[in-house]
């Protein structure tokens, strides 16, 4: 049931107060914030930067555009409404196709007009948004998902975590949405995060409600052999983030898209520490050995750095190995 | 970065919050624990009257040695009026009188009680039974009133609590009613009893109950049997005097008189405190220097809101000791204090279950809510109407089934308690009822910690008495937001990666 503070700290296990202190309170000025917390600014920013975003549609921005969402949305065969000030993934509305009038979840479920005008009225209110402060909604193009990561998910998009800390991407994780999640990538909320090593894109051990997992639990597909495309373009990009915001403690959220390949989704400066355990290890080690690195590096520079030092054996493929003459 | 100044400032907090304390202890004999002591109320009367621009003057009742209570020191502030004491058949009363006053009138008195459990009762004097004389038709109804008690009753005592039960709410017959629509309560009790050749007086007394402002004098009648008298409660029958119950007036006399004024009022703030038993005898006016930084040196109203508002830091130490070092997620960070606070006003028990019933109660009707698709802030505010509705119901109804206790739901307060609501039904809608149940359970533990550590006699003596732990308290929260280590709920939570 429990483990002993000198076990963690073995491990290198960062925890909550030392991620807000040593991490998050040091590196992330908070002059800095709004750029991520706000995912229209992060969307423009990002342009600014030559960093891919899936393709913004429109904004909402006052209740008496909320009719308005229907004709936006009309030219458009699947898209995404989300608040721009949401978090945890709060409020995130996907439509994967319309018939007729209805508008059709990932999950099957069929919505109608004042459904999809009552949820922008909801996020024009800040019902989801950080204090409740009133909010925007952005309307955003469907990403269209690449077919070879479909067997690894159940519904909705599986998203790549990438801690970026000082600008060197330190930990990655993919985040499987499952039956228990309700299509969501909350980890807290069931789905099952793999962590991902940052050498080669593969797997390197999955985990579902904190417990150790080879499969995913619903398509039943096996985890190991999975293996992110485009790994050194999507880590790329993740690590340019760093002189895009120059938050120095960045979560960046990636997805891939069939035809734009790796895509930033959105950025956060409270990363969560659940990737410590979807990669079964601490991050401390890691985090140590950036810190003693010159500043001032390339972002190709970093990356090279990353993947040499903090590459990887598959916890997963052991069992296939060990009988391998070597 | 050096944190070389935050450890000296830490450091400094600490030890001039030590000193402070040290000095207190010292110098004015405050004591460590509120043990060993003597218990005194201070009671601070405010009169208020409009002046009529002429000669004014205030005569107004004063508390004397009585069973429980010793009078210790007695002051006033009246700037202008000349002031007299006077004893004699009246009872102690207090004169004010002024040339010429207009406008509005403030005039304080404050008296020192000791709290005396052996104190010897003095000698009350019976009064004279009064001429009663009824008009038409009450006449008939006194004397059916009297007749039924009479018959169902052997003595003065026992004849007061039946006339008294008769106008209780459950019993009152027709006659009671219209009697009651007449006269006044307690003064029409004394009639009856008077009329039955019982000797009776109305007297005035206060409910002495620690950090309340503004409260005023409760009307008791006393029933004398030969030499012996009890006191009985005009509304409910009881008879016997509570413990707290301070006897203001009891020769029959007015408890304020104004001549040359008009909308005259009386109100009350107490407080209690412990002092030595020797410092509560001496009660040393020291002079307030600046090192005798001193709450008791502010009016007692004042004193007693501060009572409650020193109190604060220790709740918010709980607050982030349990999530600094335990974790525990709460719904709203200082939600759990103010929960707290309204616990220290209603007791535990009774908190716990009001608060289950308020929350429970409103989570219904908001799922409601949501089906109406409204604005937050209009929902909110509908939220916050419910949760007063709530609070009225049940206010009503636990009064109407006896249960005084109930009553105190009011203290809660009521927009946090709309938030709670609101949050915790977002949550129910997002993450679903296991998340509610962790939060709303982790609120409630949080509160009521705090409230433990709040309540605590020795804490509540502490913080009042030496302003130094203020600062203690402030640099032990600095600290602890200096900890980088583990929580205790991380232990757990991680225990899988340290598994392989």
């Amino acid at each position: 049931m429990w483990t002993t503070p000198g076990r963690l700290k073995a491990k290198g296990i960062v925890g909550m107060n030392r991620r807000n202190i040593r991490y998050i309170g040091r590196y992330n000025d908070r002059r800095l914030y709004p750029l991520v917390d706000d995912k229209l600014k992060t969307k423009l920013l990002a342009t600014e930067y030559g960093i891919t975003t899936p393709a913004l549609i429109g904004t909402i921005k006052s209740q008496f555009e909320v009719k308005g969402v229907a004709t936006m949305v009309a030219p458009y065969p699947g898209f995404v409404i989300k608040p721009a000030k949401g978090s945890g993934g709060k409020g995130i509305l996907v439509i994967e196709h319309v018939e007729g009038d209805s508008y059709i979840k990932p999950s099957g479920v069929r919505l109608g007009r004042e459904d999809l005008e009552r949820h922008v009225s909801n996020i024009l209110s800040g019902l989801y948004s950080l204090g409740g402060s009133p909010d925007v909604a952005v309307v955003e193009a469907l990403i269209n998902f690449d077919e070879s990561l479909s067997a690894y998910t159940y519904e909705g998009v599986p998203d790549i975590r990438v801690i970026i800390f000082q600008g060197y991407p330190v930990m990655a994780m993919m985040r499987l949405s499952t039956a228990a999640s309700d299509g969501k990538a909350n980890l807290h909320q069931g789905a099952v995060g793999v962590g991902i090593d940052i050498a080669t894109g593969g797997a390197v051990r999955g985990v579902q409600f904190d417990r150790t997992r080879a499969d995913h639990p619903d398509t039943g597909h096996e985890l190991a052999s999975l293996k992110i495309p485009d790994w050194q373009t999507l880590l790329t990009l993740a690590a340019g983030c760093y002189e895009m915001t120059r938050l120095g403690y960045l979560g960046t959220d990636m997805v891939l898209d069939r035809d734009h390949g790796p895509m930033l989704l959105e950025l956060n400066a409270r990363p969560g520490l659940a990737i410590q355990m979807a990669n079964g290890e601490g991050l401390r080690p890691r985090l140590d050995l950036i810190e003693r690195q010159p500043p001032d590096v390339g972002v190709e520079e970093r990356v090279l750095f990353a993947q040499r030092h903090f590459a990887r054996q598959s916890e997963l493929q052991v069992a296939e190995q060990i009988p391998c003459p070597a | 970065m050096s944190r070389l100044p935050f450890y000296l400032i830490v450091g400094a907090l600490m030890i001039a919050g030590i000193a402070l304390s040290v000095h207190r202890h010292v110098q004015f004999e405050v004591p460590w624990t509120p043990g060993e002591q003597r218990q005194v109320w201070e009671i601070e009367t405010q009169v208020n009257f409009t002046a009529e621009g002429g000669p004014a003057m205030v005569d107004m009742a004063l508390p004397s040695h009585q069973q429980g209570y010793r009078v210790l020191t007695e002051n006033t502030a009246s700037p202008g009026y000349g002031l007299s004491f006077l004893e004699d058949e009246r009872g102690r009363r207090a004169q004010w009188s002024v040339r010429e006053a207009a406008g509005s009138q403030l005039l304080y008195y404050s008296v020192q009680l000791l709290v005396a459990p052996d104190a010897r009762p003095p000698q009350s004097q019976r009064p004279e039974l009064q001429e009663v004389v009824w008009e038409r038709p009450y006449d008939t109804a006194a004397s059916q009133v009297i007749e039924r008690a009479w018959q169902r009753s052997a003595t003065p005592f026992t004849f007061a609590r039946e006339l008294i039960r008769d106008f209780n709410d459950d019993r009152q017959g027709e006659n009671a009613r219209l009697l009651l629509n007449q006269f006044d309560r307690a003064p029409l009790l004394v009639r009856l009893l008077n009329e039955a050749g019982v000797h009776a007086r109305v007297v005035s007394g206060l409910m002495l109950e620690d950090g309340r402002r503004r409260q005023s004098l409760s009307s008791w009648v006393q029933v004398f049997d030969e030499d012996r008298w009890s006191l009985f409660n005009p509304m409910t029958g009881e008879q016997g005097r509570p413990d707290n119950l301070l006897l203001w007036e009891d020769s029959d006399q007015a408890v304020l008189e104004v001549q040359g004024g008009s909308n005259s009022r009386i109100s009350f703030s107490m407080i209690q405190h412990n002092q030595p038993a020797a410092a509560a005898v001496r009660n040393q006016l020291a002079n307030d220097t600046l090192i005798n930084f001193s709450i008791h040196s502010l009016p007692l109203e004042e004193q007693a809101l501060f009572q409650t508002i020193l109190l604060i830091p220790i709740g918010a130490l709980v607050v982030v000791l349990l999530r600094v070092f335990i974790g525990i997620k709460t719904s709203g960070t200082f939600m759990p204090v103010l929960i707290a606070l309204a616990f220290i006003q209603t007791t535990l028990m009774t908190g716990l279950i009001g608060f289950l019933l308020i929350v429970a109660v409103g989570l219904v009707i908001r799922s409601y809510l949501s089906y109406l698709n409204l604005l937050l802030v209009a929902r909110v505010s509908a939220v916050i109407i419910t949760v007063i509705a709530i609070i009225s119901i049940f206010s009503v109804l636990s009064y109407r089934f006896g249960l005084n206790a109930g009553l105190t739901i009011t203290f809660f307060p009521m927009i946090i308690l709309s938030w709670t609501i609101e949050r915790m039904s977002i949550l129910w809608e997002e993450e679903g009822p296991k998340e509610v149940l962790i939060q709303g359970g982790g609120s409630l533990l949080t509160a009521v910690l705090a409230y433990l550590a709040m309540n605590n006699p020795w804490v509540r003596h502490i913080t009042f008495n030496f302003l130094g732990v203020q600062m203690i308290l402030m640099s032990l929260i600095l600290l602890l937001g200096n900890y980088t280590g583990y929580r205790l709920l991380e232990l757990r939570r991680f225990k899988p990666v340290t598994e392989d």
